[in-house]
């Protein structure tokens, strides 16, 4: 009996969990306070203007910041003290695709298979996934810049990370692109998601919750249904 | 938080008084040197200053060290003070030597004398410090950079003396060794006198500066609880921590 | 949840050698740059010095300057493409020892240190040195790869420091140079003998000593420190 209340425990515990994360660039506070529990499995949408501190929430789960105060938990382990333990079960998509750019799309992905330890087979099977096996051998300054986001998307996923932080991932793709990494980075991965985007209905649709910031506050955070116009008007304002 | 003030003001009385002794000492008792005659006793001021240095160059790494260990910002700003006198102080080493090889030997600057040599290139490397810290703009980097510069030149500063003595074919015939080994009895005193004033003098500007820095932290940070964050003017770019 | 996928530190240095050497060779952007003006310099040597042959001490220092300078080229590029093109961020996303990047980056530099040897030091035989390298080569190459290790250590610290810092161009060479100078004083004094005329071909032991003293000294200091240089 006592093991199945164990398991049923774990089954609960939240991807993410945060409580009054505080983070500077020098004296200046750019995450004020917040806190958000996000549940294993669902998209967490983080909706604010340019500078509101979504980049920065990110790069905080992503173990790329430390945090400055306040409590911060991915999978249980805390940050950044187990950030060691976290980092191979995240995959980070950004601005910046972090691919060589003298070097084709299957070197660096095998570079990135080399760094997490996942057998190179897995390599031309995403490669596969998002049409780019033919391409692949041309070095990544000579692609467009939406392939070079479906190489992006590769590098991201390799892994197959459980908890998935996308900062604006179909910013260059047009929606046939989009398809194709859907099932890498969309709903059906699988895997927890953290999503920020311009769009607020494109992000709204994907989400399970929404947490708006403003100037690095936590403004609401609620599930979509929730939001309605003025609030995202008062958002962006 | 440290209130580096307490004991500032006897501690500046005890600099002030051992510093005039130590002068008294250096003109009215000790003797005059056989071969170098007045010149010499320039020896009192330049070597406690040269130690005196070394010391917080080595002290400077060691308080470096505890920033990395601890990431407390208070250890980056006492390793920062400690560099930044030592280099002010090893300024006045350079400046003295000259004096007293010029006087001594006829030249401004001599390479045979590799105490000399290595504290300059000990003064090249630190010297690099605030270049550093002022080309990092994030305060928390700047912090971590800084400090593990200082740890790395803190050790540097040893192996550096073994190289340069090791590279010295013969030792300029000097009066006098760097550590006092060979001292007659009456300049023994005088010395170790003096050398204790322009520690104690470290001692006290290195606290003076900490309680200037202290406070101005205190009264930015007590403005920012009063007024909120964007009331208080946001720092010039600066290779001080503060 | 500690993956046991994820490689050790060894491995993970190696995969970060082998993309640096591809990155290199793909360019060809670092070690020919390095290699002319190792060249270039001999030239003006020639001329600054005013002599067509040279040798002993005067031989020794002027090597040792060369190769320095020539180094510097590299130590100065080491980092660029991790800070330009992400390498930075995509590394320490990893579930990897942090450490590896510094033994990966000292190892590709130790490298690169070596092919511009390989080119610079018969050059030099043939452009300036007066006595025959031959005999004396092994002696040479002993200081010089003793004096390639104090390079790449604290040219890859130097270098992971300058990377994050405005002046980047400027902080490596001055923060660089006056912590090599007892590596390079040992280099310098330790050919000395070597390229004489008359001398034996072996590097005096107390020089010898000194350097592996430094390599030694320094490499464990930079091991300690360096996953300071990369936290955010």
């Amino acid at each position: 009996m006592s093991w199945r209340r164990c398991s049923t425990r774990v089954d609960q515990l939240p991807a993410i969990e945060l409580r009054g994360l505080v983070r500077r660039f020098g004296e200046r506070a750019v995450l004020r306070e917040v806190s958000v529990t996000v549940p294993a499995g669902a998209t967490l949408a983080v909706l604010g203007r340019n500078g509101a501190g979504k980049s920065t929430l990110l790069r905080i789960l992503a173990t790329l910041l430390r945090p400055h105060a306040g409590e911060v938990r991915v999978f249980g382990e805390a940050l950044p003290r187990r950030a060691f333990a976290v980092r191979a079960h995240l995959g980070l998509l950004g601005h910046d695709p972090l691919l060589y750019r003298d070097l084709s799309g299957r070197e660096n992905l095998g570079y990135h298979a080399r760094l997490y330890g996942v057998a190179p087979r897995r390599v031309e099977d995403v490669l596969d996934a998002v049409a780019m096996r033919e391409r692949g051998d041309e070095p990544v300054r000579l692609l467009s810049r939406g392939m070079v986001q479906r190489l992006a998307v590769c590098r991201a996923v390799l892994h197959r990370p459980r908890l998935l932080l996308l900062d604006e991932p179909l910013a260059n793709l047009d929606p046939a692109a989009g398809g194709l990494v859907a099932p890498l980075i969309g709903r059906s991965s699988g895997a927890t998601r953290v999503l920020t985007s311009h769009d607020p209905a494109a992000a709204l649709a994907e989400a399970d919750l929404v947490l708006g910031l403003q100037d690095g506050r936590a403004a609401f955070v609620c599930p979509p249904a929730g939001v309605d116009q003025p609030m995202l008007e008062q958002l962006y304002a | 938080m440290t209130t580096y003030g307490r004991g500032l003001r006897g501690l500046a009385i005890a600099t002030v008084v051992t510093i005039t002794v130590a002068l008294a000492l250096v003109f009215f008792y000790a003797p005059l040197d056989a071969d170098q005659g007045f010149v010499q006793k320039i020896f009192y001021l330049h070597v406690p200053l040269a130690i005196t240095a070394l010391c917080g160059f080595v002290f400077g790494g060691a308080l470096g060290a505890m920033y990395l260990r601890t990431g407390e910002a208070r250890w980056d700003i006492r390793s920062y003070v400690a560099i930044h006198l030592a280099l002010i102080f090893g300024v006045g080493v350079l400046l003295t030597g000259a004096i007293w090889a010029k006087a001594s030997w006829g030249h401004w600057w001599i390479w045979s004398d590799p105490t000399l040599t290595s504290f300059l290139i000990v003064m090249l490397l630190f010297a690099t410090y605030q270049p550093l810290r002022f080309s990092i703009e994030d305060r928390d980097r700047q912090s971590r950079y800084a400090s593990v510069f200082a740890v790395v030149a803190g050790a540097f500063v040893p192996l550096n003396f073994i190289a340069v003595r090791a590279a010295q074919a013969y030792v300029h015939p000097r009066v006098l060794t760097l550590a006092g080994g060979n001292l007659p009895g009456s300049m023994r005193l005088v010395f170790v006198v003096s050398l204790l004033g322009i520690a104690l003098l470290y001692v006290t500007l290195w606290k003076y500066e900490m309680a200037a820095k202290n406070t101005r932290m205190q009264v930015r940070a007590l403005r920012r609880a009063l007024l909120g964050d964007d009331a208080v003017s946001s720092l010039k770019r600066s290779a001080a921590p503060s | 949840m500690r993956d046991e996928r994820a490689p050790g530190m060894w491995r993970t240095a190696l995969a970060v050698l082998r993309k640096d050497l591809l990155l290199e060779l793909r360019g060809l952007e670092t070690v020919p740059a390095m290699i002319l003006f190792a060249l270039v310099t001999f030239v003006i040597f020639h001329f600054g010095l005013g002599r067509d042959t040279i040798d002993g001490q005067l031989a020794a220092g002027v090597l040792t300057a060369t190769l320095l300078f020539a180094a510097m080229l590299g130590i100065n590029r080491l980092f660029v493409a991790e800070r330009e093109q992400g390498g930075f961020d995509a590394f320490l996303l990893a579930p990897v020892d942090r450490t590896a990047l510094l033994v990966a980056k000292a190892l590709a530099l130790l490298v690169f240190l070596a092919v511009l040897e390989l080119i610079a030091v018969p050059a030099f035989g043939l452009l300036l040195l007066g006595p025959p390298l031959g005999s004396r080569l092994p002696g040479l190459v002993a200081v010089l790869a003793l004096g390639d290790v104090a390079l790449a250590v604290i040219g890859t610290l130097v270098s992971a420091i300058a990377v994050h810092t405005r002046a980047r161009d400027l902080i490596g060479p001055i923060v660089g140079l006056p912590l090599l100078l007892p590596a390079l004083i040992a280099v310098a004094r330790g050919a000395g003998p070597v390229l004489a005329v008359h001398g034996s071909g072996a590097p005096p032991g107390r020089w010898v000593a000194i350097l592996a003293l430094y390599d030694v000294v320094f490499a464990l200091l930079s091991y300690a420190v360096f996953d300071f240089l990369l936290e955010d």
